[in-house]
């Protein structure tokens, strides 16, 4: 490409240091040959991956991205500097205009389990200490946020030092069935010792991954198709297919992805997994590896999870210590590594594609589809992205087989379920069940309700699930019972509210979270959302819609469903829908 | 190497549009397909010399057997494939996204959205009889030389403006969008001012522009002072005489004054892009103030 053209502002030896201490010495200064194309074609021996990581480090050095540290990153990777600022400006964790006051930001979650348990009051308490506060959507930290206690889900940003969440220093002591022989997928978290892979492996650990590479890697695909294991990250795609697909690819690099993103409104099992036992995701991705034939192992974790990226960098460091992975891992006579990738607070980049682009240095839009990441994915090479908890089921699936596998669950959902239980439950925590278990046994084996109000609506699968409502507890917790009553399962989000909560509050924040995420690409999402949340707020002045604005709530709703992009302006609307059709919202006829 | 030599197949492609049967090579595009049997379909961010980013999704048309509707500019056919252009679902997406469109971007310089606007019946007065009135792109003009000015309060974020300054011409990237949803704008690094920034100003990005939110800042004065009239307006064609590459130039004069300078699309040499020197060179009598640059590495 051209000459790069970058201004006179440089910078400062704090920047320079903080970005090549990034960069870790792993790249040379290249001034010509990369053609860098929005469409992601820039090959991963180019540099523009490494801008994230990058970004990361000027933000942390000095609590902004100024204009001499972005010229720096830019001249070291050979990005152009207004498109190194357009990425720097698409995440929430990045900010380009320079911070009156340098310090800590504390991140407080305003999204609808922390909002029902007072993080307004939480954020006042903050400020009138001086706290420099930055009102965030959902941390995935739900289990936290207690209107008992009014604790709500925070998240420190740092300066000069690591993010933080102070909570982190306590005990875990939210997860409630430990122990329990029963557990498939949870059976480790609070007995091993998350940061010792001798620990991992005394409470049965790589046993899968020698299972694995026993069996070859054919016979680990068939048992993962044969085991009917569906993706656990919303879609519900059969990963075997996925997989076959990937590993019947040849002649090109190839990856295999974790999408630890982990943004959905309401989710939080994947960070509990990661930071109780993240040896089981490593090991789970290695499996993925040598099944698809990928060399290369990505962990795609969003950035306000500090504790979890550091057990899981932990367990990749002592597992290339080990042989577990690297030149022949677990002497597969393959190569396999990993590497993981921060995020920076854009929800977006949870969806594959978004995810994709984000890890290659571009903003996080999502791209078309078709071609589909099985043949165009992470630099446009065959990837095969799974949710951690869809990989964590393939350790149980090759060593009890798939019959093994299918005795649990239903027909058509088999296993088990990982389900994020919060709002008003005694209770809250990540639960893993059996599919077919009813809703009403889920909601008691989190203690039932908290808090003297009576069930008024369960929100199913997060922000762009839907709500439900009592007469749903018979429901059966499958993905058929789901479809076939109009909801869904999407990322295991049961958020259950009582009638002393006003629905109509929670409501508009779920579209000023809609508005603040959408990626801006596609009109129909990045006007929709806003047309959406200013219904929303007139309602809430007004405490009813005129038949105008009623229909224009379901004129928006449908050119989003029919002529959005991607996923995200799919479902932008589902839970505002779902609740007027249950009544939840006063003056508006469902 | 050895050339060889194989007789192309030309494939093509039968389909059902609005329930006729068409016949195209494969690899057309849906949009095309409907052009050659003379639907007309409305585009926003498709441009003939620009790679397709669908992103405006103004042309979506239904095909059987999909959930949702695809963008026609980008979408090849195929085999067999059954579109519908003007189902009740195609005809309320397009008149939300114009709709979309015009409640929050001046949009008054876009005739051909306009007429698609009236044809799909558009009203983009109900969003604003809020008390809340709807959100707009609120961007005043940015005037920071003498060639051309740049107005986002009229930009659609079509990327065209980007691409053509980026991989599809110019591969200068002296812009690019910025911001997330609905504060997402076209902008260089930081802000900072054009003669600032990497452009070298061969106005590429005015020439795709399809809203005037990129003008030159003749044509903007002019319509500032109300005083800009397309109908007065006399097109040369003429060759640009300042090197040898042979760029097809369109002078456009209004009383007997070069208002503007464009590129025909269709021309096999520039696909309708220019430089500076055919784009503005016509400016010799006004000097121009040369972007200043810093530093070039
Ligand atoms: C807006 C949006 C956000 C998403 N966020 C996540 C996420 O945080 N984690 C995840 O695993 N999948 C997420 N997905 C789904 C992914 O696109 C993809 O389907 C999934 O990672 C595939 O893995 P699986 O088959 O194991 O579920 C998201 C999808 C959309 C549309
Ligand atoms: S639907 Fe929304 S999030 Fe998805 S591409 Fe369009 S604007 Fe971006
Ligand atoms: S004038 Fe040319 S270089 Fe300048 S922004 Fe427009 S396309 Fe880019
Ligand atoms: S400035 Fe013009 S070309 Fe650029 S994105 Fe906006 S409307 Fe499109
Ligand atoms: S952390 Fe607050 S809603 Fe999830
Ligand atoms: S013209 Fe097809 S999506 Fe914009």
């Amino acid at each position: 490409m051209a000459d790069l053209y970058i201004s006179d502002e440089t910078a400062d030896d704090v920047e320079i240091a903080a970005v090549d201490a990034a960069l870790g010495g792993r790249f040379v200064i290249v001034r010509e040959g990369e053609r860098l194309v929005r469409a992601g074609t820039s090959k991963r021996h180019g540099h523009r991956h490494l801008l994230l990581p990058a970004l990361h480090a000027l933000q942390n050095a000095k609590g902004w991205i100024s204009p001499g540290g972005l010229n720096h990153v830019c001249e070291t990777l050979q990005v152009p500097p207004a498109e190194a600022f357009g990425v720097a400006t698409f995440y929430d964790l990045f900010r380009t205009d320079e911070p009156k006051r340098v310090g800590d930001v504390t991140h407080v979650c305003v999204d609808a389990a922390c909002q029902i348990a007072g993080s307004g009051d939480r954020i006042a308490e903050l400020r009138a200490q001086g706290v420099d506060v930055h009102e965030s959507p959902c941390l995935g930290q739900c289990e936290r946020a207690d209107h008992r206690t009014g604790e709500v889900a925070e998240f420190v940003q740092g300066v000069g030092g690591p993010d933080r969440v102070d909570a982190d220093e306590r005990p875990y002591e939210l997860f409630h069935q430990r122990g329990d022989d029963s557990l498939r997928l949870l059976h480790r978290v609070g007995v091993v010792d998350p940061t010792s892979l001798a620990s991992y492996r005394e409470h049965g650990g790589y046993a899968a991954l020698a299972a694995a590479i026993a069996m070859g890697p054919d016979a680990v695909c068939d048992a993962v198709a044969d085991s009917g294991l569906s993706g656990r990250g919303g879609a519900a795609f059969p990963t075997g297919i996925k997989w076959r697909a990937v590993a019947a690819e040849q002649g090109r690099p190839k990856h295999v992805v974790a999408n630890c993103d982990e943004s959905e409104p309401g989710t939080f099992k994947d960070r509990v997994v990661m930071e109780n036992d993240p040896f089981a995701v490593v090991e789970a991705l290695t499996i993925a590896g040598f099944a698809t034939g990928a060399e290369n192992g990505w962990i795609y974790i969003r950035g306000e999870y500090p504790l979890a990226t550091a057990r899981l960098q932990n367990a990749i460091n002592q597992a290339l210590d080990a042989g577990l992975l690297g030149d022949d891992a677990a002497g597969s006579g393959r190569r396999f590594t990993i590497e993981i990738r921060r995020g920076a607070g854009a929800y977006i980049c949870g969806e594959e594609t978004a995810l994709f682009a984000s890890l290659e240095g571009f903003r996080g839009e999502p791209r078309s589809k078709p071609p589909f990441p099985t043949t165009h994915g992470l630099f446009q090479e065959p990837t095969a992205i799974n949710n951690p908890e869809t990989l964590l089921n393939v350790l149980d699936i090759v060593q009890i087989g798939a019959d093994g596998y299918r005795s649990r669950g239903t027909e058509r959902s088999p296993g088990t379920k990982l389900l994020c239980l919060s709002g008003r439950v005694a209770r809250p925590g990540v639960y893993e069940v059996e599919f077919g278990t009813t809703l009403g046994e889920v909601l008691e084996l989190a203690g039932g309700l908290t808090g003297s109000g009576k069930l008024r609506a369960v929100l199913m699968g997060g922000a762009a699930g839907s709500f439900i409502d009592g007469s749903y507890l018979d429901m059966p917790i499958t993905l058929e019972d789901a479809r076939e009553r109009g909801t869904t399962l999407g990322s295991g989000v049961v958020m259950a509210f009582t009638d002393e909560i006003d629905m109509v509050e929670v409501l508009v924040r779920i579209a000023q979270f809609f508005r603040d995420e959408s990626c801006g690409q596609c009109v129909p999402c990045r006007v929709g959302c806003v047309r959406q949340h200013e219904t929303m707020v007139v309602l809430q002045q007004k405490g009813s819609l005129t038949p105008e604005r009623r229909q224009l709530v379901d004129d928006i709703s449908q050119v989003m469903v029919d002529a959005s992009i991607c996923g995200f302006g799919h479902t932008a609307t589902n839970a505002i829908n779902s609740a007027i059709e249950l009544g939840l919202v006063p003056g508006v006829p469902s | 190497m050895t050339a060889t030599f194989e007789p192309t197949v030309e494939t093509t492609v039968s389909l059902t549009i609005d329930g006729s049967t068409v016949e195209v090579p494969a690899g057309t595009s849906i949009h095309k397909a409907c052009e050659s049997v003379d639907i007309d379909t409305p585009t926003l961010c498709w441009a003939e010399n620009l790679t397709p980013v669908n992103v405006c999704r103004v042309c979506v048309v239904e095909v059987e057997g999909q959930r949702a509707l695809v963008p026609s500019c980008a979408r090849a056919v195929e085999d067999g494939m059954v579109v519908e252009t003007d189902s009740e679902r195609v005809r309320h997406s397009r008149k939300m996204v114009l709709e979309f469109l015009g409640s929050g971007v001046e949009l008054d310089q876009a005739p051909e959205l306009q007429k698609w606007m009236e044809h799909y019946g558009s009203d983009t007065s109900r969003y604003d009889q809020y008390e809340l009135p709807a959100l707009k792109m609120g961007e005043a003009p940015k005037i920071q030389d003498n060639l051309y000015i740049r107005d986002y309060d009229r930009c659609v974020l079509c990327y065209k403006c980007v691409e053509a300054c980026g991989d599809d011409a110019q591969h200068t990237y002296a812009i690019a969008v910025s911001g997330r949803g609905f504060d997402a704008r076209i902008s260089t690094e930081f802000d900072v001012t054009l003669p600032d920034s990497a452009c070298v100003y061969c106005g590429n990005c005015i020439g795709v522009c399809p809203t005037g939110a990129i003008q030159f800042k003749t044509e903007y004065d002019l319509r500032s002072v109300d005083d800009w009239r397309p109908d007065d307006q006399e097109i040369t064609r003429t060759v640009c005489s300042y090197c040898g590459v042979g760029c097809n130039l369109e002078l456009h004069t209004q009383d007997d004054t070069i208002v503007k300078v464009t590129s025909p699309a269709d021309h096999s040499v520039t696909s309708g892009m220019l430089c500076v020197k055919g784009r503005f060179g016509w400016q010799y009598v006004q000097p121009l103030d040369p972007p200043t640059r810093k530093r070039s590495r």
